[in-house]
């Protein structure tokens, strides 16, 4: 007998036990529903970490100031700046086989006044190799040129947030700024990066030369004094071992602030990109554990096939003493049994997609999660049913197609 | 057409019950022409039904041979054999074994899809057999929506469908009240006036009378085997009272 009157067969008698059909199917359903929204949001928060990983510029180490002690007296990190601009044109002169860029920062905030409108913002005095460092790219206008940079000139670069919140739906290039009283023309405006890894808008950011910022904008302030800076970004060279490239910054930091051996960093040295990467592990963790969970309720619900089809086989026991009496061969009985469990798992896996997608996109919406349904993962959760059908239809099966005829007939 | 259709040497069935030998059949020989009408009788016990399974070939002999219609299964294999009752022999039995919740058209069918036939062969086929016994009208009809004696001749219709040269009927009328009984004893007599060799066990007279010939079994052996004048069923109905009066 062919395999498609085996399947018209198995088919029907689906279609005779429709309730009980459906309800074995449930079991199914749900498990590859699970599935599927399990790993839709397990890659969705992976994803989002991956972007931020992205936005935040591959291989990126930062030195902060770190806290200082004088004569026993320990001040917050950060209060003192203990880095300066030439620490980092130093970096990037004495280690150019381990970095692409030393960027140093000027770190502030206040009010920015544009017009009649005004926002509160944090501005950042740097050089051209912020840009690179740490992934900026221009949505509009132009970077700044050397001569602005080391001329103290009053332009500005903000962020997207900056200009809608200043400038609405108006070009803001050569608009003009005031921060602490100092006109600034914005010369360009940012590309969007969104939320950083801690949920601060990133694109809510001025930049200016940093000898404007120190200079101009932050004049007055104690820390703009001297050549101190907030931070130095570095951006590694690709294929660089970061804990080595780390190391060399160490060692000539510590070198050019004459610290003794066994004296504390008075600078921090942070592996940004390692943190990152840490989160995406775990991340890609949680989400691997999310799918073993629900992977269980697949299990079980080809459990409760197997069940199904041994209530099954006892109950149509006569059924198939009918079937071999008039010609059913025992590999016919075998493989209608076996089709029959497939069949509901495969529709009941099919079902699950829809119904796991539809569910999936619904957390999204409503929990605000960041969801990714892969082709993949349905085409796993998919197969994965239907080996489940064959796996649990098997004993059945052939509990039914060893059955005597004559003993199956009698059978009441 | 010399040829018997059944022939059996010596055919004996031992049951195993635990570590005992249990001889159900011991040392059967006989010969049934085609175109005969045989009733196979005896209490239980007696090796009827085991000897029905052997001629059904849905069991294997503990020993001696079998041939039907010339051909030798008591070592076929048990794919073999499921062919051969697909092929040579219709099954009745008492309780119609019909497919629940299946239309009668497709449980006619049935033999007919493992013999592999095309949907549209199948059905035609199923039609004219429901036809042969009266019930065309009831095609679409499920089991549950039939009486017994319209399920029975489903089940006749059934063991036709693959123009079997042997029809094995299993105590037919054992579930059935005494004219519909008759009923189908009648319809089984014009099936083999139209020369479909007929088997059929019962433990009643009655039924046994409509056979031409009666084979009566005791302690595993043939005791009696003699020629019988047959009832006429249709006679038998007609002299019956009317149940529409």
């Amino acid at each position: 007998m062919n395999f498609y009157a085996t399947l018209l067969i198995a088919l029907k008698a689906l279609r005779v036990n429709l309730l009980r059909s459906a309800l074995t199917m449930l079991g199914i359903i749900i498990g590859v529903a699970a599935v599927i929204i399990m790993i839709a949001v397990g890659s969705g928060a992976q994803e989002k970490v991956e972007s931020q990983i992205k936005s935040l510029g591959a291989n990126l180490l930062i030195v902060f100031s770190a806290s200082t002690s004088h004569g026993g007296a320990r001040s917050a990190a950060g209060a003192t700046h203990t880095i300066s601009e030439d620490d980092a044109y130093a970096i990037a002169r004495e280690l150019p086989d381990y970095l692409v860029g030393a960027a140093p920062a000027l770190r502030g905030s206040g009010q920015i006044v544009a017009g009649n409108s005004n926002w509160s913002s944090t501005f950042y005095g740097i050089t051209p190799d912020y840009f690179e460092v740490r992934a900026w790219t221009l949505a509009d206008g132009r970077y700044f040129d050397p001569a602005e940079i080391n001329g103290a000139a009053k332009v500005a670069i903000i962020g997207q947030t900056v200009a809608t919140s200043l400038f609405g739906d108006e070009s803001p290039i050569d608009q003009v700024i005031r921060i602490r009283n100092v006109p600034l023309t914005v010369i360009g405006v940012l590309a969007s990066k969104g939320q950083s890894l801690s949920g601060n808008d990133q694109d809510d950011v001025v930049l200016m030369p940093i000898s404007t910022a120190r200079n101009r904008v932050l004049g007055a302030t104690v820390l703009a004094k001297s050549r101190s800076v907030g931070s130095i970004s570095i951006k590694a060279r690709d294929g660089v071992d970061l804990k080595i490239a780390e190391e060399k910054i160490r060692d000539l930091l510590r070198q050019r602030h004459r610290l003794q051996p066994g004296q504390d960093d008075d600078f921090n040295l942070r592996n940004l990109t390692e943190i990152l990467q840490a989160r995406e592990d775990s991340s890609r963790v949680m989400a691997m554990l999310l799918a073993a969970v629900a992977s269980v309720s697949l299990l079980v619900g080809g459990i409760g096939i197997m069940n199904i089809m041994l209530v099954s086989v006892t109950e149509r026991t006569r059924e198939i003493g009918l079937r071999r009496a008039v010609g059913a061969k025992s590999g016919d009985i075998l493989r209608q049994f076996l089709i029959e469990a497939i069949t509901l798992s495969l529709i009941g896996g099919l079902i699950g997609v829809l119904l796991g997608s539809l569910g999936a996109e619904l957390i999204g919406e409503l929990a605000g999660w960041p969801i990714r349904l892969s082709p993949f993962a349905t085409a796993l959760a998919v197969s994965f049913a239907a080996g489940i059908g064959i796996f649990f239809g098997y004993y059945p099966a052939r509990q039914a197609a060893r059955l005597s005829p004559i003993e199956a007939l009698r059978h009441e | 057409m010399n040829a018997p259709l059944i022939r059996t040497v010596d055919l004996t069935k031992d049951y195993l019950l635990g570590d005992t030998r249990v001889p159900a059949l011991q040392g059967v020989s006989l010969e049934i022409a085609r175109g005969e009408f045989v009733a196979v009788m005896g209490p239980s016990g007696s090796g009827k039904s085991t000897f029905m399974n052997l001629l059904g070939c849905l069991d294997h002999p503990s020993g001696g041979d079998y041939w039907l219609d010339g051909e030798a299964v008591a070592r076929l294999s048990d794919d073999a054999l499921a062919g051969l009752r697909n092929r040579r022999i219709g099954f009745i039995f008492q309780h119609f074994n019909l497919l629940p919740r299946t239309s009668a058209l497709d449980n006619v069918a049935l033999p007919l899809l493992y013999r592999g036939l095309a949907l549209g062969a199948r059905q035609a086929r199923a039609a004219q057999r429901l036809a042969q016994v009266g019930l065309t009208e009831r095609s679409d009809h499920h089991p549950a929506q039939l009486s017994g004696g319209q399920q029975q001749r489903v089940a006749i219709a059934r063991a036709l469908a693959n123009d079997p040269a042997l029809v094995l009927a299993d105590e037919p009328t054992g579930a059935l009240d005494s004219r519909t009984g008759i009923e189908i004893m009648a319809l089984l007599q014009t099936l083999n006036r139209d020369g479909i060799t007929i088997v059929v066990v019962t433990h009643e007279r009655d039924i046994a009378a409509y056979a031409s010939r009666i084979i009566s079994f005791l302690d595993g052996r043939v005791v009696d085997d003699r020629r019988n004048t047959p009832h006429d069923a249709n006679a038998d109905l007609a002299a019956l009272p009317d149940p529409a009066k």
